[in-house]
């Protein structure tokens, strides 16, 4: 795989959330169009430490683009230039030999950035503690199939289950909005009647963690739905938004 | 030191419902005078923190990772078993247990496999209850598919990411503790030692990743889920953060070791294209219900798979296992993956893949229906590989997968440390030599959500559990210990990266500790890691400070373990001198190549005690005993 790409890399680097950051210049030798951004990276790293220097501290686990970990804005994208894909799914095939690669942070107010491309997301974490499951305890569960869902419904809980939690639709949002993660998530248990006890004040939760945490709202940029790695859909915004206003007129939450 | 497994008596069917009975119990008033400590937040950590959260117990969860969703069990794609017989096909708990104990190779205990077996149904019940999405057909009743190892259709899914949608029913469950104050949650800390106050595990010590601080955490006990190490071979399926770490450093304090050589090497992988790749990418086994695996009939022949005629290719596992066909168990299809590659009929540029091909079930189903299957698995291929499967058959190749080694545990899921337990991947318990597809997430969520919560009321109701705190001495020690290895991790300043390190022990065990292994091959191994171990920790370069976000320093803790828990495994490798399940050596194997029991001399779990820096560890057995099955010869023919 050892190839003969080289690229100018333009990349975030900040040290902590207090500091400033500022753009450092790299150049990637020896690149295959085989390899993933991540392993040209870490490359990268790998002559930094070498040389005594601060490598490029960059979120990344499963490397497969299912964990979520992974998020850098590439090219001004959040996880790049292609639809569907995280980060860690960027392969160098997509890119010319001898272009620059601008690599920066997820950008949003609720995500502060820790270090270099590294941010906070806890605060999604926070939304979903404040109900984004089904109360029930363990052990407290009818035989699976007494409660028949049609698959119809079933897929479409599926869909939106399939949100990750990356926080890609926040870094492509001008708002920085949560909706799309929130109303996956709504969207996910909504439509099951496993989440029908809850629903109304679900919604109204964790609408109020959403705002408490200081994400923005959603103006119909659909710019979250085109970051989506896992390619949720607008229409789950939709139904966030018709469970919000049916819970905040008729529920006594 | 004798190993008491703790099986309680009575008939096999019985033993769990009498243990529990008899297990004693905490009252609901007293549970919230207990610290839990909960190491890791997968899905046995995540369903183990959640469930004593709801009983009333204290916990505190601790991950690595920044949030604890994103624990290793997300990558699980095909599925989670159950004996529920919803096809009607012939299945029971019985037939569960069976199939897990032969799937094994007979080197797990009955008693823990036939609780795996008898509790799997509730997990189902549960998960579906938290909103689960699994697959299901129209008539709204859930829907099932086959896997490896098995001949009835057990296996319930949610598309390709089974693994991810589990471990968000578990997280959910979590954060709702996490909201009543009832867990609080630690992301990003890695614990680097236990601590142990009179032989009993009161707390460990951790590392802040964010700003690198050493903190102290006591408890009244702690529970390691802290995941399998396959890592230790540098290229894996595991996710890059998966480590030995946590459950080394508890080994390095008491807990013994079981079967550090039982890995498993999964056949259905994305095979390595170059020497920076850093990670190998799994396709799940489910794509074998509907693919065949072949290779050209003639070595060398470097056609493209398309202008090999029929008559010319060697669908070798439906000829060698007409039964169960493409659906032999995982060490099964990898070892004949292995032999065809080593008679050089392995395609693609570097010889070393087999062809997993969808084109007959594409004729006979339609692409749709395939699409709809595994559209997610065939969309991630084509875009590592840039070749589409719909028209070309996917190249596979075996990689290592899952450790089912780990830390020995009785039957109450307790080290050799009192106090100190171990759940899912990071034990040894249940799927012996080899495991099989979907019941990794099966014994993650048995373990959390249906077994700790009755076994740890049993040990903390015991009783003799004084209070300890966080400001005892043995912390300082302990603390003193991990700045120490951090001062000299920093202080070396030599000319290699941890990384480097990690790929050089890595291809070395690979090669000689991998898929097929042997005396010779495995001594040269026990005689070159302490060189490389001597080497890292005189030339290795670590770059950054102590107190900041440093991940070339956590690569670099973790890289050390590996150096010395390799050795470790390699060690086990061969003294167990038979072939098993994923551990092959070469000397024991049939005349037609299968693997080799020896039942009369190593029908037992081997059990390894740390005996200090520069002694030899010394080796326990555990017998196992089978009353219910008979051990035979393993075929799927």
């Amino acid at each position: 795989m050892s190839g003969d790409m080289r690229f100018t890399l333009k990349v975030w680097r900040q040290k902590n959330a207090a500091e400033m950051g500022r753009f450092e210049i790299y150049e990637a030798k020896g690149v295959s169009p085989d390899m993933s951004l991540f392993e040209m990276l870490d490359a990268v790293n790998e002559d930094l430490i070498l040389k005594g220097e601060d490598p490029i501290a960059f979120d990344h686990d499963c490397r497969e683009g299912i964990c979520g970990t992974c998020g850098s804005v590439i090219n001004g994208q959040p996880h790049g230039p292609e639809t569907g894909t995280t980060t860690c799914q960027v392969f160098m095939r997509l890119f010319k030999a001898g272009d620059t690669i601008t690599i920066e942070p997820f950008r949003a107010k609720a995500f502060p950035v820790v270090k270099d491309l590294i941010v906070d997301r806890s605060a999604f974490d926070r939304i979903i503690a404040a109900g984004g499951y089904v109360s029930v305890g363990t052990g407290a569960a009818p035989e699976a199939n007494t409660l028949p869902v049609p698959k119809e419904k079933s897929e479409l809980a599926m869909d939106a289950a399939a949100c990750i939690g990356c926080g890609a639709c926040v870094a492509a949002c001008p708002n920085a909005a949560a909706m799309l993660f929130v109303g996956a998530k709504i969207s996910h248990l909504g439509l099951l009647p496993q989440g029908q006890p809850e629903r109304d004040r679900r919604s109204i939760a964790l609408r109020r963690a959403m705002d408490r945490e200081g994400f923005g709202n959603c103006t119909n940029h659909a710019e979250c739905e085109a970051a989506c790695p896992k390619e949720i859909k607008m229409r789950n915004i939709a139904r966030f938004n018709r469970d919000y206003l049916k819970a905040s007129f008729l529920s006594e939450e | 030191m004798s190993l008491d497994a703790k099986i309680p008596t009575g008939p096999l069917e019985q033993k769990w419902d009498n243990h529990r009975f008899h297990t004693k119990l905490v009252n609901p008033a007293n549970r919230r005078k207990f610290e839990i400590i909960v190491v890791g937040t997968g899905l046995a950590g995540a369903s183990a923190a959640a469930s004593l959260g709801e009983m009333g117990y204290n916990v505190k969860a601790f991950c690595l990772q920044d949030s604890p969703r994103r624990a290793h069990s997300i990558a699980a794609q095909g599925g989670i078993n159950a004996a529920k017989n919803y096809p009607n096909d012939g299945d029971s708990v019985h037939r569960l247990f069976y199939d897990t104990i032969k799937g094994g190779d007979f080197r797990a205990r009955e008693a823990n496999v036939h609780r795996l077996a008898q509790v799997s149904n509730s997990i189902i019940d549960q998960c579906v209850a938290q909103g689960v999405p699994f697959g299901r057909e129209y008539g709204g009743s859930l829907s099932n598919r086959s896997f490896g190892g098995a001949q009835v259709s057990r296996t319930f899914y949610s598309r390709g990411q089974t693994g991810q949608q589990l471990l968000l029913g578990a997280y959910g469950a979590l954060m709702r503790q996490a909201a009543s104050g009832q867990v609080k949650i630690f992301p990003r800390r890695e614990m680097l030692d236990l601590v142990v106050v009179d032989g009993r595990a009161r707390g460990i010590v951790c590392r802040n990743m964010v700003d690198g601080k050493i903190e102290s955490h006591a408890g009244h006990a702690v529970l390691l889920c802290t995941g399998g190490y396959g890592n230790v071979f540098y290229l894996s399926t595991n996710a890059a953060s998966c480590n030995v770490t946590a459950t080394w450093r508890a080994h390095k304090r008491g807990a013994f070791f079981g079967n550090p050589c039982f890995t498993q090497i999964h056949p259905t992988c994305i095979p390595v294209a170059g020497a920076q790749q850093s990670k190998l990418t799994l396709m799940s086994e489910s794509l074998r219900n509907d693919g065949r695996v072949w290779v050209p009939k003639t070595a060398g022949d470097n056609r493209s798979p398309s202008q090999i005629p029929e008559s010319e290719r060697d669908y070798y596992l439906e000829r060698r296992y007409p039964s169960f066909g493409n659906l032999v168990p995982r060490d099964v299809a990898s070892r004949a993956a292995k032999a065809v590659i080593d008679e050089k009929k392995g395609v693609g540029p570097t010889g070393l893949a087999v062809y997993l091909d969808f084109a007959d079930s594409i004729k006979r189903l339609g692409a749709d229906v395939i699409r709809e299957r595994y559209g997610n698995l065939f969309d991630m291929y084509a875009h590592i590989t840039a070749e589409d499967p719909y028209q070309t058959p996917m190249r596979i190749y075996p990689a290592v997968h899952y450790a089912m080694g780990g830390l020995w545990v009785d039957y109450n899921l307790m080290t050799t440390v009192p106090g100190l337990f171990c759940l899912g991947e990071a034990n040894f318990s249940d799927h012996g030599a080899n495991r099989l597809g979907a019941s990794a997430l099966m014994q993650g969520l048995a373990d959390g959500y249906f077994v700790i919560p009755y076994t740890l009321g049993g040990y903390l109701a015991s009783g003799g559990i004084p209070s300890v705190g966080a400001d005892h001495a043995a912390f300082r020690d302990a603390e003193k210990a991990v700045e120490e290895q951090t001062r000299r991790l920093l202080a070396v300043q030599g000319r290699r990266t941890a990384a480097d390190f990690h790929r050089q022990l890595g291809l070395l065990l690979w090669d000689k500790c991998g898929m097929a292994r042997n005396e010779a091959g495995l001594k040269d191994l026990l005689s070159r890691i302490p060189g490389i171990r001597e080497e890292f920790w005189q030339n290795v370069k670590v770059a950054g400070q102590k107190e900041s976000f440093n991940q070339a320093l956590e690569r670099a803790g973790r890289v050390a373990d590996f150096l010395e828990f390799a050795e470790l495994l390699v060690r086990d490798a061969l003294e167990r001198r038979e072939s098993c399940g994923g551990h092959f050596r070469e000397e024991f194997q049939t005349p037609d190549n299968e693997a080799r029991r020896d039942d009369k001399n190593f029908a037992h779990a081997a059990a390894w005690e740390y005996r200090g820096d520069g002694q030899d560890p010394m080796r326990h057995a555990e017998p196992l005993t089978f009353e219910a099955v008979s051990l035979a010869q393993r075929s799927y023919q």
